[in-house]
């Protein structure tokens, strides 16, 4: 049954008022405000699409940008010969198909070998990408002229982002979701429940991947000119990761909250201090390792349990989140 | 004589990985730590050992002297200071590697940015000796024929130290099970601080040995990071003996790749190898089982 919380129904509207804030931007702001959008909305995406799968799981995958990447190229390649929705969808089945061949090798190893290998995955394909595009290509970079404004990227991302809140909630509440939990509290244990854990850690994977591939493909527009460092820029995995972290994979809507931040943060931090940009990364990503380790999204809960067992019984049992993983 | 030359290449190549990796083989197999910024020690080390030679005229043999014992004490540091809170505060090995890997993810963007402030982007390259010896016909350099030599002295004595020594069998103890060594009387804190930091001059001394025969930058940590992982996990961790064999193949199969099929594909090869490896064996080639 489709029962409703207080929570869940302040989160759809939420989220509508968050879409249609979106898609009346473009009409107030200037340039600079709707490339911060869509910095925002795409590391929104990202960040969120990778807790849908690491955080429940907790496989820590640092493959982010090999889809993003490919994403980009499926639009560098065929952007001009194909109509702009097919584009998107095979951008987004080439990433799916990806995982699921990666996954289905890869995904039954545990912990640390899976954070290595997702680690040298991005820098796989770019290398092979590279090598293809210089020596049976021609050429290293590509140029992608597509009609395609900015304030369109924010509408893409905006429907984009609607649709990946919708579908993580519904795989949250799902038997998918549960058996992912499962898995990233004991794997052994789920597979004596009955839970095909390759099966369901293939499948989530491979969908963030699909959302990670549209926004590469989606962004991709914005830069004229492509090619496999600017595609596959390990950077965007580790801010995706930073950004995930901090604002607490746990929950849907954690990554959101590290989002706001870092963007912030990122864009101060380049256009101040361009020197220092690496070394203040690393110290914030220290800082949130060891003062933050659930995230915000796990200060809130934490300050709002506190509460509620201080004045007990003025919310429905249903509202109080459940202890442990998710 | 397109075999011989790829086949010394892939030697030399592989003794050095091997190296790099026993480093990390220590850190991640006693101290329990997955080290992400291990390839920038290794950085920071050959620029180190540039600075010493272009500026202060001091050789690098002699650089190896006066950086390892620096780097030793900077890694007890890290270990004391900043790992062990960590080893405190996770519930298992397995939560352990994720905060491990998370924390040492952050020092990897400090060190690389300090070395970027320092030195910059460029790539620099330093000439020690510049002679060449003909072996069988084929060339090879004088100054990585030395590399290679101490790098073979300093593994051996790595092994000694291991096998032979009261310390260094406290070191494989509590490698196998940290909480029967604490059984047996071991400190396994001050073991687990003694292996971080004995890696961490494993890695400066391979930083100052690869400095004198290849060109190097600051953003170049990340791959030695991850060829030094896939050396340590394939050959099964806290194994040195694993990390001498896997070096040595994977030096071996880019030399191959690099001469017969294509350079741009000896990473493609590296990783196809890992991940042959891994699903056959995923303990690594001489891990233990369900280790």
């Amino acid at each position: 049954m489709m029962a409703l919380s207080r929570t869940t129904l302040f989160g759809g509207v939420l989220l509508l008022a968050g879409v249609i804030g979106f898609a009346l931007l473009p009409g107030f702001v200037g340039g600079y405000g709707l490339s911060m959008a869509i910095n925002f909305l795409m590391f929104a995406i990202l960040a969120t699409a990778w807790a849908m799968f690491s955080g429940p799981s907790g496989y820590v995958s640092l493959a982010t940008v090999a889809f993003f990447g490919i994403g980009a190229y499926t639009v560098a390649v065929l952007g001009e010969r194909l109509p702009w929705g097919a584009v998107l969808l095979l951008a987004a089945a080439i990433a799916f198909l990806v995982a699921l061949l990666v996954g289905l090798s890869t995904l039954r190893l545990r912990g640390v070998y899976f954070v290595i290998f997702s680690f040298g995955l991005a820098e796989l394909i770019r290398q092979v990408v590279n090598w293809y595009e210089s020596t049976q290509a021609g050429s290293v970079g590509r140029y992608v002229f597509l009609d395609i404004t900015q304030e369109q990227i924010v509408w893409q991302l905006t429907a984009v982002l609607a649709l990946l809140f919708i579908v993580g909630w519904l795989i949250e509440r799902s038997r998918v979701g549960f058996a992912l939990r499962m898995i990233g509290d004991d794997e052994t244990v789920a597979l004596h429940c009955g839970v095909n854990i390759t099966l369901i850690k293939v499948l989530v994977f491979s969908l963030s991947a699909a959302f990670m591939a549209l926004v590469g493909a989606i962004v991709a527009p914005r830069w004229t000119y492509l090619d496999p460092s600017i595609a596959f820029n390990p950077n965007i995995s580790f801010q995706v990761l930073i950004m995930a972290l901090l604002g607490g994979a746990r929950r849907l809507y954690g990554p959101l909250l590290g989002v706001i931040p870092m963007v912030l943060l990122f864009e101060y931090l380049s256009t101040h201090f361009p020197h220092l940009f690496s070394v203040l990364l690393g110290v914030t990503f220290l800082a949130i390792v060891y003062l933050v380790p659930h995230g915000v999204a796990g200060l809130i809960e934490g300050y709002v349990q506190r509460y509620r067992k201080r004045f007990p019984g003025k919310r429905a049992e249903s509202d109080i989140p459940k202890e442990g993983a998710l | 004589m397109a075999f011989l030359d790829a086949l010394l290449n892939g030697l030399t190549l592989g003794g050095m990985y091997a190296l790099v990796a026993m480093g990390l083989t220590l850190q991640y197999g006693v101290a329990r730590i997955m080290n992400l910024s291990y390839g920038e020690f290794l950085i920071a080390a050959a620029f180190a050992a540039f600075w010493l030679f272009q500026v202060q005229a001091i050789n690098p043999l002699l650089a190896l002297v006066l950086v390892v014992p620096v780097a030793f004490g900077a890694n007890w540091l890290i270990y004391q200071i900043m790992l062990h809170p960590l080893v405190k505060r996770s519930r298992d090995r397995g939560e352990l590697e994720v905060n491990s890997i998370l924390a040492t993810f952050g020092l990897l963007f400090v060190i690389q940015g300090l070395v970027l402030l320092l030195f910059g982007s460029n790539y620099f390259s330093y000439t020690y000796i510049s002679n060449v010896f003909i072996i069988a016909g084929s060339p090879i350099a004088a100054d990585r024929l030395l590399a290679v030599g101490v790098a073979v002295v300093l593994g051996t004595a790595l092994y000694l130290l291991l096998v032979r020594t009261r310390p260094g069998t406290a070191l494989r103890a509590v490698s196998v099970d940290p909480r029967a060594a604490q059984l047996a009387g071991i400190d396994v804190r001050a073991a687990s601080a003694m292996a971080f930091a004995l890696g961490g001059g494993l890695v400066a001394a391979s930083g100052v040995l690869v400095s004198m025969f290849t060109t190097f930058n600051a953003s170049m940590g990340v791959v030695f990071t991850m060829k030094a992982l896939i050396v340590v996990i394939m050959g099964g961790a806290g194994h040195l003996m694993g990390a001498l064999a896997a070096g040595l193949i994977l030096g071996l199969v880019e030399s191959f790749v690099a001469v017969y099929v294509a350079p741009g594909l000896t990473l493609a090869a590296t990783f196809a190898l890992f991940l042959i490896v891994l699903l056959i064996r995923p303990t690594g080639m001489m891990g233990r089982a369900g280790a």
